[in-house]
């Protein structure tokens, strides 16, 4: 949670970027702690999956900075790294969990080898010790053993997508990216990812940064909360005080609405 | 094998500058060959010249050889190990045509030895250049088909894919099931392809005294290892890298450390096991090696070693 | 007893001598003449300088004679002779707009400055079978002079896209090539990404073949780029180069081309007002089709530079410009004719490795099956 004594793992200030004419993200700001759940929240089209790759390194803000500070407790102005430095420091000490979980995959290889890439990116070489570690992880996120050879296609939804967060997690990130983690998926698969999600993020001490249109998600698994419209923050806080007493009339209508359905 | 040696020592054609490149060519081909040497196992991008060969039938190392051939070199080229092979005959005419070098088919008397498929059998030496042929450079190239991409991978050394591959092998099969264009990591940085070589010759480029240069011509790219470079075939500690082995020696010559070619000999399907590298098969022959199946002395006529200026 | 297969260089000579006799055929039959195939296999000509990329009718129909009428093959002969010649001078841009004409057509206005100019075309012929052709004429008056005399053509005639790009409705065709050199691929590796300089050069050497199915998929879907056949112009244009020591341009001789605009899919933003985008396509000689596919798969090609979703194959500019020249294509291809023995002894001892391990494994489970029983 936060932290008074610590420093912020990932800095954004006034973020911006264009799509030619469109402003996507105007001038945002944000902080995230270490083991802390930072949920961003909008309709779609609010800009928050903009704003996602941009503080995860994948697309350069037309104007602003992100800044994240890396186990040796620097801090790094992430687009003014070279591109190796960037790809180090996301390989080593983030995740990333895509939407679809065939773009955070890689289908064409069994779910083991999908949950060892990392380690062998990172020159774990003892086929053993990989194997071994596949089937501990699958077991954590509730894929039997026996399916540890299989192609991901041949996976429900739901299980993609939790081999992908096992294929993220299995390095030891500090902090994790997630956007809508559980869309497409029915809403009794939901509720366990959901569970196991915040099973993971509390036992690991992992901070995230989740994307989503459901504040249903958001309750559950943040510990902060923005709220995004046209580009633009609109009101940001403790997720339980922000969706108990909200504020801003778009959030008002958001919560209002959610809780019709 | 050549029957009397006539083509290959005819006259240069005329009309073609020496080795058929310009030596505008051949300077920037020699760049290359000299950037690539100084950064083992990264491929140059280089200027390929279209060749009066299809690509895909030697014309990056016909290139490499071009702009490395001197008028003193002597010339060896083997196709599957052997030097009578239609692909060998065919590129050492037009060496023959176009440079008028002395050629042979003794490993150890050749400057130069462009090969398609094997490294020699008979140990190289320092002085010595093997220009491979290759047809895709990328060792990444199955597992990521953009250039940009994989390009961007060797930059940074982001290698992890290629033993994903050899996982999902072992996964498979128990074993790694890769036994031609087996992956290796050159100088302890870059992964490289050996080129369609059989696993079995991987160990000979590690530490070798030659010169190795590769070339690929369609896809325009230059690499090389440098002599006496650590050259380290992909594995797993405890999947650790090995090579094919046989239950009979050569059948012509009784070798037992040699790659063998099977040969179907009637249609019962009957095999027998021989040699591919030919000149290193008949040297020992006449060195008075017997196979089991060697026909009796002279029947084959000369063997190994022969030699035309 | 085995020995070894030998005499690879007499096989090889003996298959060039029936290679030869091949091409020649029925001896009883005349030979072919360049003259002829120059005369009357012109769109065939044509192809083989546009793909080999040597404007030289004479060498075309010579490669095309020795290649048996195989047009790849042709391409093939043409290019490896052609990277032989010295390069004496650069020439300045051609100006089509300074054309003289043969056909002319658009498909966007009703009637242009300077006319629809039909010329020749099969597109308005009945493809029927003309069995009059079967036989050889005995006495032939030049089909030219039998034409009504047409009101002589003007020497130059305004480019449609010259005459929109006044309103500004579409875009400069080149607008930034003033400064960079132009790249050249015969010399230098393909770069990618590659500027539209390279890939335009990567499409005129390329198959005709493989560009009309990449700009047909364009039209069924795969990246829409709502084409219009702004212009297509064949005639015959002026070669000049700038000798430095003159400082000005020499006319050296002229070429016949084939040059299309597709006036495409119009952009805008805030900053830029809405105009249409164009493709381009080039050939030597009279190749319509293949400048019409060019300048579709080039269109298609800018998706990402004018910031549209690149998601079919016609819009990637590595798939596309990694596989277009067929030379490249048709060698690697049919390397596989090439021995493999080696590489396909160790897959067989693999295989044979996998098979037995896969029985002891089969026979072991069996084993402990009936123990179990």
């Amino acid at each position: 949670m936060q932290d008074g004594q610590q420093a912020p793992l990932l800095k954004a200030e006034g973020i911006t970027h264009n799509f030619g004419a469109l402003r996507a993200c105007d001038d945002i700001s944000l902080e995230v702690f270490p083991g802390e759940v930072l949920c961003i929240a909008g309709e779609s089209g609010s800009g928050k999956t903009t704003l996602l790759k941009v503080l995860s390194g994948r697309l350069a803000p037309s104007a602003g900075r992100v800044t994240c500070r890396s186990d040796d407790g620097l801090a790094h102005d992430l687009y003014a790294l070279d591109e190796s430095a960037r790809r180090q420091l996301m390989r080593s000490q983030w995740g990333i969990v895509e939407q679809n979980p065939r773009d955070g995959l890689r289908m064409g290889v069994s779910a083991g080898a999908n949950v060892g890439e990392r380690l062998m990116a990172l020159g774990q070489r003892n086929y053993g010790g990989l194997r071994a570690t596949a089937l501990d992880w699958l077991g954590k996120v509730e894929i039997d053993g026996e399916r540890v050879d299989d192609l991901p296609q041949t996976f429900s939804g739901g299980m993609q997508q939790r081999l992908q967060i096992a294929r993220n997690l299995v390095t030891g990130p500090r902090l994790v990216f997630m956007d809508e983690p559980t869309g497409g998926l029915d809403v009794s698969v939901q509720a366990r990812l959901l569970d196991l999600l915040g099973g993971l993020v509390a036992q690991l001490d992992l901070a995230a940064i989740i994307v989503t249109h459901d504040l249903a998600v958001a309750r559950l698994l943040a510990h902060r909360l923005v709220i995004m419209r046209h580009g633009e923050i609109v009101e940001a806080g403790l997720t339980d005080q922000l969706l108990d007493d909200p504020q801003h009339a778009y959030t008002q209508l958001l919560v209002s609405s959610v809780l019709q359905a | 094998m050549m029957a009397d040696g006539t083509a290959e020592t005819a006259r240069p054609d005329s009309g073609y500058n020496f080795a058929y490149l310009d030596e505008q060519t051949k300077r920037m081909i020699r760049r290359a060959i000299l950037k690539a040497l100084a950064i083992p196992g990264h491929q140059v991008p280089f200027g390929s010249r279209e060749m009066p060969l299809p690509y895909g039938w030697g014309t990056g190392g016909i290139q490499v050889t071009a702009s490395v051939l001197g008028p003193d070199d002597r010339l060896k080229v083997i196709d599957q190990g052997a030097d009578d092979t239609t692909n060998a005959v065919n590129i050492r005419r037009f060496f023959a045509r176009t440079a008028n070098v002395a050629t042979t088919e003794r490993t150890q008397e050749a400057s130069l030895i462009q090969t398609r498929h094997r490294i020699p059998e008979t140990q190289l030496q320092e002085g010595q250049i093997l220009v491979y042929q290759v047809p895709i450079p990328e060792p990444l190239r199955w597992l990521e088909p953009r250039e940009s991409e994989t390009r961007k991978m060797h930059a940074l050394s982001e290698y992890g894919i290629m033993h994903v591959r050899l996982y999902e092998d072992i996964a498979q099969w128990g074993r790694i099931a890769n036994s031609y264009d087996y992956p290796v990591q050159v100088n302890g940085r870059y992964i490289a392809r050996p080129s369609p070589i059989p696993k079995f010759d991987n160990p000979k480029m590690d530490m070798n005294p030659a010169i190795q240069l590769f070339g690929a011509g369609r896809e325009k790219r230059i690499y090389a290892i440098p002599p006496y470079t650590k050259v380290k075939s992909l594995d797993f500690e405890d999947h650790p890298f090995d090579v094919e082995t046989w239950d009979e020696p050569c059948a012509l010559c009784s070798a037992r450390n040699s790659y063998l070619d099977e040969i179907v000999t009637d249609d019962r399907g009957t095999r027998m096991f021989v040699c591919s590298d030919s000149d290193y098969c008949g040297q020992r022959r006449d060195a008075g090696h017997r196979g089991h199946q060697a026909p009796p002395a002279g029947l084959l006529g000369q063997t190994g070693g022969k030699e035309n200026r | 007893m085995y020995v070894a297969v030998k005499g690879g260089e007499q096989a090889i000579e003996a298959s060039l001598r029936l290679l030869d006799a091949e091409r020649r055929g029925d001896p009883e039959v005349p030979e072919l003449s360049l003259e002829q195939i120059k005369q009357q296999m012109t769109l065939a000509v044509d192809r083989v300088m546009s793909e080999g990329a040597l404007f030289d009718r004479e060498l075309a129909a010579l490669a095309i004679k020795q290649a048996r009428g195989d047009l790849i093959e042709a391409i093939f002969l043409l290019r490896a002779y052609r990277t032989t010649l010295p390069r004496l001078a650069v020439s300045a841009p051609l100006d089509t707009s300074r054309m003289t004409l043969k056909r002319r057509i658009s498909a966007i206005f009703k009637d242009v400055p300077g006319g629809q100019v039909l010329g020749p075309t099969f597109d308005y012929s009945h493809r029927l079978l003309d069995f009059s052709l079967a036989e050889l004429a005995r006495d032939e008056t030049p089909i030219e002079e039998e034409l009504p005399p047409a009101e002589p053509l003007p020497d130059t005639m305004p480019r449609l896209v010259d005459i929109l790009n006044q309103d500004g409705l579409i875009e400069q065709d080149f607008p930034d090539d003033t400064q960079r050199p132009v790249g050249d691929l015969t010399r230098e590796p393909l770069p990618l990404p590659a500027g539209r300089d390279i890939r335009l050069q990567n499409l005129a050497r390329g198959d005709e073949g493989f560009l009309l199915a990449l700009g047909y998929s364009s039209q069924r879907g795969y990246g829409h780029v709502h084409p219009f056949a702004g212009e297509i112009r064949h005639g015959y244009v002026a070669v000049e180069i700038v000798p430095e020591e003159l400082g000005f341009a020499v006319e050296i001789g002229e070429v016949d081309v084939t040059e299309c605009h597709m006036v495409t899919q119009f952009t805008g933003s805030a900053e830029a007002p809405p105009q249409f985008t164009n493709g381009y396509g080039l050939t030597y000689g009279q190749g319509e089709r293949k400048a019409m596919a060019m300048a579709l798969v080039d269109r298609s090609l800018r998706a990402e530079e004018l910031g549209e979703e690149t998601t079919s194959p016609a819009q990637d500019q590595e798939f596309v410009l990694s596989h277009s020249d067929n030379v490249e294509a048709s060698g690697f291809l049919q390397h596989l004719k090439l021995p493999h023995y080696v590489d396909f002894q160790s897959e067989l001892a693999l295989v044979r490795r996998l098979r037995e391990e896969h029985d002891k494994a089969r026979t072991k489970d069996r084993d402990q099956q009936d123990a179990a029983e």
